[in-house]
């Protein structure tokens, strides 16, 4: 069970609003999480708190394919990133490395920032703390859910080479 | 199936994929920079073990920051480079290295019918040559080069038609642009573009490539183009392997089909702060620019160099304005020196670098202050891309990027260049 205070962002928020690109000459997550939102909210790395959650609406992480952006969203403390819509890289670099995402059309529209929100990742439940609604994300396919278990794709890469 | 979905089965060993369907593809060629690398070999060591599937299935380029634009940046191209002088990797550096998506079709590394990826969201820029590719990040790239394949979704497709014939200063970025700003930076979501009609066989390759590379600016996983002539006559030189060209079936099932006539569209401009912010050249105003940039993945090619130094030919750039002209790869530049291209920009007043991808995120070579305005024939126009979050892209095709330099203003070519 996730539980934490909320960060609510736009449509279409970009890997460069993320983690500019002038930052990406190094690749430590610790490093990169000091300038994590720098260029659209320079408070947010000043106000996260570990176990924090992201809000946003639709295609959150679109533009460039680096990796750095979950990487510094993970070391920031963000527990869990609850949108409408993922753009499609960034959606597989945050479950390849661990960080949780959930997509889920009602939510991003009735929880704004400072509201305390928990999830139940297993089931799929979010819940309003702030002003008690309660919304179902949408389910993982079967595939993804295996790599999630597995605690990310390069474990669940190590269990298919061992099989091999 | 259509032409993307007959590659994939091709590489899963099933005699049909559908969308949505999950699958693991095998790979014919894996991509990293000197960005996206030491994360992805930081990922492969993991894995405790020393070998990639096939090392000459990996290739490596220093283009982003390099030439080193700073110590980091070096230490970084060293991870890079010292991973792939043990393991035998292709690796492009400094001296014969090229932005990655301008040099690996000139190296003839990918073919059609291929499956790559690359760690560059740009890697959607090969679907000209009849290919599956699709950008992802590290990780995924550290598993491949472990397993040599890939877990995909299938996507569906959506075909784009471009009927009609386009004037002389509009080519693919102008459709490009024009497209996303139609359906927006998620009008494709998750899917295959695929791109038909007259106006793209008239096309050379350079002006698909760009329309192919901005693909991702519309959320797509992947671009593509069918084999056609021109197709065959740019891999003949170039391919050192056999290949094998899909056709879509005459029942393939697109998403949707999408038809633009483009006869009197003109040159786009995309506003800032997003690729889908579209307007003709001739509605964006009087905006004076401090800076263009011509170059880049999208419109470093040699034909877009063409197009700059006809409009740059006997003028000079703006005394309020930089210009700054990026060959996209060692092939390129020679080919512009040779024409004379390079002597015309450099009596214009434009500095000529060696490539690199360098401004175009904010790197080095052109970085932008607090309040200045760039016009740059590259991709991306968000907050803060070429710089100072204070700083704003304007995003155009390289004619109307080198009569901006000029004008020292947002300009048509038609201004600068009379007949």
């Amino acid at each position: 069970m996730l539980k934490g205070k909320v960060h609510k962002y736009g449509a279409n928020v970009n890997t460069d609003a993320i983690i500019p690109a002038r930052y990406l000459n190094v690749s430590e997550p610790t490093e990169l999480a000091k300038h994590c939102m720098e260029d659209i909210d320079t408070e947010f790395v000043k106000r996260v708190k570990p176990g924090d959650i992201i809000i946003a609406i639709t295609n959150f992480g679109c533009g460039s394919s680096r990796e750095h952006a979950p990487l510094a969203i993970k070391a920031s403390g963000i527990s869990c990133i609850i949108a409408k819509s993922f753009a499609r890289i960034f959606f597989r670099n945050a479950i390849n490395i661990g960080l949780s995402l959930l997509e889920s059309a009602e939510a991003p529209d009735n929880i704004k920032t400072g509201d305390i929100v928990e999830v139940n990742l297993a089931a799929g439940k979010i819940k309003n703390l702030t002003n008690g609604l309660v919304f179902t994300a949408k389910p993982y396919p079967d595939f993804m859910a295996g790599i999630i278990a597995a605690n990310g794709l390069i474990e669940y890469t190590k269990k298919r080479l061992a099989a091999k | 199936m259509t032409l993307i979905e007959k590659i994939l089965a091709a590489h899963t060993g099933q005699k049909k994929v559908n969308p949505g369907e999950f699958i693991n593809a095998s790979v014919d060629l894996i991509l990293a920079n000197d960005i996206t690398a030491p994360i992805a070999i930081r990922e492969f060591q993991r894995f405790g073990i020393e070998k990639v599937f096939d090392p000459k299935k990996v290739v490596m380029v220093a283009d982003h920051f390099a030439p080193n634009k700073d110590i980091n940046a070096a230490e970084q191209s060293k991870i890079m480079r010292d991973f792939c002088s043990r393991r035998g990797i292709i690796h492009f550096d400094v001296g014969e290295m090229g932005i990655e998506h301008v040099l690996l079709p000139e190296k003839g590394l990918i073919l059609p019918g291929d499956v790559v990826i690359g760690a560059d969201s740009h890697t959607c820029t090969y679907g000209p040559l009849g290919a599956f590719a699709s950008g992802m990040g590290s990780t995924d790239i550290a598993a491949a080069m472990a397993t040599g394949d890939i877990w995909l979704k299938v996507p569906p497709t959506i075909e784009f038609v471009y009927h009609g014939n386009t004037g002389k200063w509009v080519g693919g970025k102008d459709l490009i642009l024009y497209t996303i700003g139609q359906i927006g930076v998620d009008g494709a979501l998750y899917t295959a573009m695929e791109f038909t009609g007259e106006a793209i066989d008239a096309l050379s390759m350079d002006g698909r490539f760009t329309i192919a590379n901005m693909a991702i600016e519309a959320g797509a996983k992947a671009g593509i183009f069918r084999v056609d002539q021109k197709t065959l006559d740019y891999i003949k030189p170039r391919s050192k392997r056999p290949y094998t060209i899909y056709e879509p079936d005459k029942d393939a099932e697109y998403a949707r089909v999408i038809e633009y006539d483009v006869t009197n569209l003109e040159p786009q401009v995309s506003l800032p702060h997003s690729p889908a912010n579209t307007r003709p050249v001739s509605q964006v105003g009087n905006i004076m620019i401090d800076q263009a940039v011509i170059g880049s993945c999208t419109n470093g090619r040699l034909e877009d160099l063409n197009l700059a130094a006809q409009v740059l030919k006997d003028k000079k750039v703006h005394a309020k304005t930089r210009c700054i002209i990026i060959p996209g790869s060692q092939e390129v530049y020679l080919d512009a020196l040779r024409k004379g291209l390079i002597e015309i920009f450099i009596q214009a007043g434009a500095a000529v670098s060696t490539p690199t991808c360098g401004p175009c995120l904010g790197g080095y070579m052109g970085v932008l202050a607090a309040g200045e305005r760039c016009i740059s024939t590259t991709n991306r126009n968000f907050v803060g891309r070429m710089g100072s979050p204070q700083s704003e892209v304007y995003l155009a095709n390289p004619a109307v990027a080198a009569a901006s330099a000029v004008m020292g203003r947002i300009a048509s070519p038609e201004e600068v260049v009379k007949n």
